[in-house]
């Protein structure tokens, strides 16, 4: 079963002089355990794209699969359900809740779905060890570093049983060994069987990726091809 | 890559042989820059001619055949280190002179033109992304050596978005083929 389907989905923002196409005929089938950036300039429609996929925005026209499930045929409260459950979020800027523990942040979407307190905080507890942010688990977010912060969010975007990962430029203003960091992570999440997709217009970012989309104008304007192995690279002759 | 250099660094923290020379090379930059034996032989002689090491006595066989740096090579050796490479004049780039060159020929669509070249640099990065992924965590060298090619690589990305998105918002660029494209200057000093 895929993880993500988009079938032919459009967006369109607006009416008549006002019509806005954020997205035109867009199809991308992501499996479970591939990583997937999307790349493109400002206003391409990516982030239009990762909030349709997180179904945090509805399509125009077309149809949006996660694990399985058209999301159009779901009620309100079951896409909801869908969402804490299957579909886990990595935003720019964090969006960890001030007044939480990190502990608190990462158990708070198994908490919404009614898991009980003690045993989600055991399940964020485990993510968190994972993550190598065990000793940081009782520190509130403005305690802990700009890495240690994206760390808790992406622990908080994979507690349970995610099936689907989306992050839009999930490395923030972080330095790049920092946001290395993050896509290292990213990428041992998606090599677990999660899918995932990162928005970004950052090309070292977009390189953990094991396929590149290009997005332009709203429309899926290239991609990259399977990836050779590395060792193209190294005959290559790079001691001239 | 400087060869001599590197050859100087590695028979500065003692006496080596060839062949030592070249593993050693290739296991401090990551393996990213293969040296066959035959280039270590021809520069040590070379080093050896400008009195930059000498003979240490052991070992027969070329192979195996000692080297140390000597006092002369040691202030070579500081020299260069701190010799910034020439990034002063710009290098003849040939991706720019094609960018240029597509604006200019009728019926290019140079939008699509960029994006040949900057999916093919995403795949470079990919390739290099996963040589650092696979490669051990507490390898430096390998990391230094392939965060340099990321970033280069990157960089003319990041020229060829700001190429894209300057062509488009270009006037001349919105017209009709044959008519005046704007005349590009080569900046004075400049090598070409």
């Amino acid at each position: 079963m895929t993880a993500l389907e988009l079938r032919h989905v459009s967006k369109t923002y607006g009416e008549g002089a006002a019509e806005v196409h954020a997205l035109r005929d867009v199809s991308l089938t992501v499996e479970p355990g591939a990583l997937v950036a999307i790349m493109g300039p400002s206003g391409s429609g990516k982030s239009t794209m990762l909030t349709i996929a997180g179904s945090l925005e509805d399509a125009s026209s077309g149809d949006v699969l996660v694990a399985g499930q058209a999301l159009a045929t779901l009620s309100r409260n079951e896409r909801a359900r869908l969402r804490r459950r299957s579909i886990g979020f990595v935003f720019q800027n964090f969006n960890l809740l001030a007044g939480l523990t990190a502990a608190e942040n990462v158990a708070l979407p198994l908490e919404l779905d009614g898991i009980p307190a003690r045993v989600a905080r055991k399940s964020a507890m485990k993510v968190l060890e994972e993550l190598g942010l065990g000793d940081r688990a009782a520190r509130f977010p403005d305690e802990l570093s700009g890495g240690e912060r994206q760390r808790v969010a992406i622990a908080r975007a994979v507690v349970g049983e995610r099936r689907l990962l989306l992050a839009d430029e999930p490395s923030g203003a972080l330095d790049s060994v920092n946001a290395e960091g993050v896509m290292r992570l990213v990428r041992a999440t998606c090599q677990g069987g999660v899918a995932g997709v990162v928005v970004t217009h950052d090309a070292q970012l977009a390189s953990w990726a094991d396929r590149v989309v290009f997005l332009r104008d709203g429309r899926i304007s290239d991609q990259t091809a399977p990836l050779p192995g590395p060792e193209s690279l190294l005959t290559q002759g790079h001691s001239q | 890559m400087s060869v001599p250099h590197a050859l100087l660094a590695l028979l500065s923290e003692g006496p080596k042989y060839g062949l030592q020379l070249r593993e050693e090379f290739e296991a401090r930059t990551g393996e990213v820059w293969p040296l066959n034996v035959g280039q270590v032989y021809t520069t040590l002689q070379r080093l050896e001619r400008d009195g930059l090491v000498e003979a240490d006595g052991t070992g027969e066989d070329s192979q195996h055949k000692g080297f140390r740096i000597t006092a002369a090579g040691d202030e070579e050796l500081a020299a260069w280190l701190r010799t910034p490479p020439d990034l002063a004049s710009p290098p003849r780039d040939e991706l720019v002179i094609k960018v240029l060159v597509a604006l200019r020929v009728p019926g290019v669509d140079v939008s699509d033109v960029l994006q040949v070249h900057r999916r093919y640099l995403v795949q470079l990065m990919q390739q290099w992304t996963r040589i650092k992924e696979d490669g051990a965590e507490d390898d430096l060298s390998l990391a230094l050596a392939v965060d340099a090619e990321l970033f280069r690589l990157d960089s003319v990305i990041r020229w060829l978005d700001s190429a894209d998105s300057r062509i488009r918002r270009h006037p001349m660029t919105q017209v009709k083929d044959g008519a005046a494209l704007p005349k590009l200057r080569r900046p004075t000093g400049a090598r070409r």
